[in-house]
Formats: C-alpha cells, sequence, structure tokens
C-alpha cells in the first residue's frame, strides 16, 4: 500500500470519512484536558504571576502557526513536482486555520508581553518574523481568491509558499540568529532536551500542544474534503455548461 | 474559578480571544462543509438528470 493513493480523491475522502471521528474526538479531549488542567489545575509562577496560564495557548499556537506553513511547503512542493491535485487542495485547506493560529499567538503574545515587558508590541526579531508570517498566510489566500484558474492558482501560491518558508524558518529560530530583543529562546529545545518549564507547567502544556497538533489535523483534513467537493463541483458545471 | 490576582484581565482576555477564534473557525469550516457537500449532491443529481 502506498501513500500517494490518497492522491487520488475518491480514496481521499474514504480515508478523511473513516479518521475524522477519531481525530476530532481525539483533539477535542488533549485541548479541552490541556487548556482546563492549565487554567484550574497549576500553580501561579513565582515571577510571571497568573500570566503563566496564557502558555497553554500561546506556545502551541506558534508551534502549529509555523508547523501548518511547514506543511503547506510539503504540499506545495508535491504539487509543484507530481502534479497531485489533492496536495494542492491540502495547503489551500491548511492555510486558514495556519492564519488563525497564528492570529492567537500574536495577541496572547501582545497581552503576555504588556505586563512583563512593559510593552505590547516590540520589533523584536521574533515578533517580526511571525508578523511576517501573518501577512504571508494573508498574501496566501488571496492569491488563491485571485486567481481564476485553479491549476494556476496552486502554482503561483506554491511558489509564494516556498518564498515565506523563509520567515516560518526565521519565527522558528529568530532567537538563535540575532540573539537580542525581548522575547525568551525556546522553552523547550527537543534537541537538547534541556527545558526550563517545570513538569507542573510542562504536562499540560503538552496536552494542550498535542491537541492544537490533533485539531489542525482534523480541521485539515476536513477543510481538504470541502476543497475537492467544491472542485468537482465547478467541473460538473463546466461539463454541463458546456453541453448546454 | 483559580485565583488569579492583578492579572486577571489579560489571563482571562488572553483565553476569551483564543477559544473565540478557534471557535469560529470551527463553526466556519463545518458550514462551508456542508454547504459543499449539499451544493455536490445537488449538481450530481442535476448532471445525472441531464444525462
Amino acid at each position: 500500500m502506498s501513500l500517494w493513493q490518497y492522491a487520488n480523491p475518491v480514496k481521499f475522502l474514504a480515508l478523511s470519512a473513516r479518521v475524522q471521528p477519531v481525530l476530532w474526538t481525539l483533539a477535542a479531549v488533549f485541548t479541552s484536558v490541556g487548556l482546563l488542567w492549565g487554567f484550574f489545575g497549576t500553580p501561579d509562577d513565582a515571577r510571571q504571576g497568573s500570566t503563566v496560564k496564557i502558555i497553554y495557548l500561546h506556545v502551541p499556537s506558534a508551534l502549529m502557526a509555523i508547523n501548518a506553513w511547514f506543511m503547506m511547503l510539503v504540499a506545495s512542493l508535491i504539487w509543484l513536482i507530481r502534479r497531485h491535485h489533492v496536495s494542492a487542495l491540502a495547503a489551500k485547506a491548511a492555510a486558514p486555520v495556519g492564519l488563525v493560529m497564528t492570529l492567537i499567538a500574536l495577541v496572547t503574545g501582545a497581552i503576555w508581553g504588556q505586563p512583563m515587558w512593559g510593552t505590547w508590541w516590540a520589533w523584536d526579531p521574533r515578533l517580526t518574523s511571525f508578523l511576517i508570517l501573518f501577512l504571508f498566510y494573508l498574501g496566501y489566500i488571496a492569491l488563491w481568491q485571485a486567481v481564476e484558474d485553479p491549476d494556476t492558482a496552486a502554482d503561483l501560491t506554491s511558489v509564494l509558499c516556498l518564498v515565506g518558508s523563509v520567515f516560518a524558518v526565521l519565527s522558528r529560530y529568530a532567537v538563535q540568529f540575532w540573539n537580542q530583543g525581548l522575547h525568551q529562546g525556546t522553552s523547550i529545545p527537543v534537541a537538547t532536551g534541556n527545558r526550563s518549564v517545570a513538569d507542573v507547567f510542562f504536562y499540560p502544556l503538552v496536552m494542550a500542544m498535542l491537541g492544537f497538533g490533533l485539531l489542525f489535523l482534523a480541521l485539515v483534513v476536513y477543510r481538504t474534503g470541502t476543497e475537492i467537493r467544491l472542485r468537482r463541483t465547478s467541473a460538473l458545471q463546466a461539463r454541463m455548461n458546456r453541453r448546454a | 474559578m483559580p485565583e488569579l490576582g492583578k492579572y486577571a484581565g489579560e489571563v482571562l482576555s488572553a483565553y476569551a480571544v483564543s477559544l473565540l477564534l478557534l471557535a469560529g473557525l470551527v463553526i466556519v469550516t463545518l458550514w462551508r462543509g456542508r454547504a459543499a457537500r449539499r451544493a455536490l449532491e445537488e449538481t450530481e443529481a442535476e448532471a445525472g438528470r441531464r444525462g
């Protein structure tokens, strides 16, 4: 069995019908447990007070904002190289989800930054690269809407996605690249394992990150199915119009 | 409700905005999905009638 069989829209829809109940259930459970545990079941931080509870929204949304773009990058590359329509539609389907995740990360960051840094916003490398990533999401969605021919739109948005990937990388590694600004480095470095978050905050945070990841997956699978159906409807209508 | 102290406004507003955005995204996604499913069914039925 090959992964490429799901480039067939019919097979993709059949698979998505099977996995969606599981995905939505897991997403609801992990997100709810993570956020409720974090909000109700964790203490205040010694320095940050109760604002530490914003971490359960800010970190998972920022993580998914960047990973959504990387998922779009992979899907765009598959479209450019192998011309599978489902991959182009999956990238299109993921963009609004990534946009909302980026917006949540920006808003919660500003709300958290005001009491901790004394400002809502600073032209810090990570904040600025995140804002640019947000603008790339807007541009990507606008480009899909602006181009009438779907294959041309998929080509152009794929190229835009490649360019925007620079800012997705910068959003992730800006602190290491420039080593300046207000934003701290990553609290949970996967590579070294030397996390600076205490267990009492870490476990609900992991639950929330898994929840946001599963929610992203559930939304993208569902939205890709929607895009496939919209494409099929347009094709049928065009065929009927030609015959009429 | 946990005691949020002097940062209650910040914490509650962060949760309110985020949950509203997530709920809005899920609702719009489901609504658009159902509309697309209905439109395809109607179009397929129409195409079937026309042969």
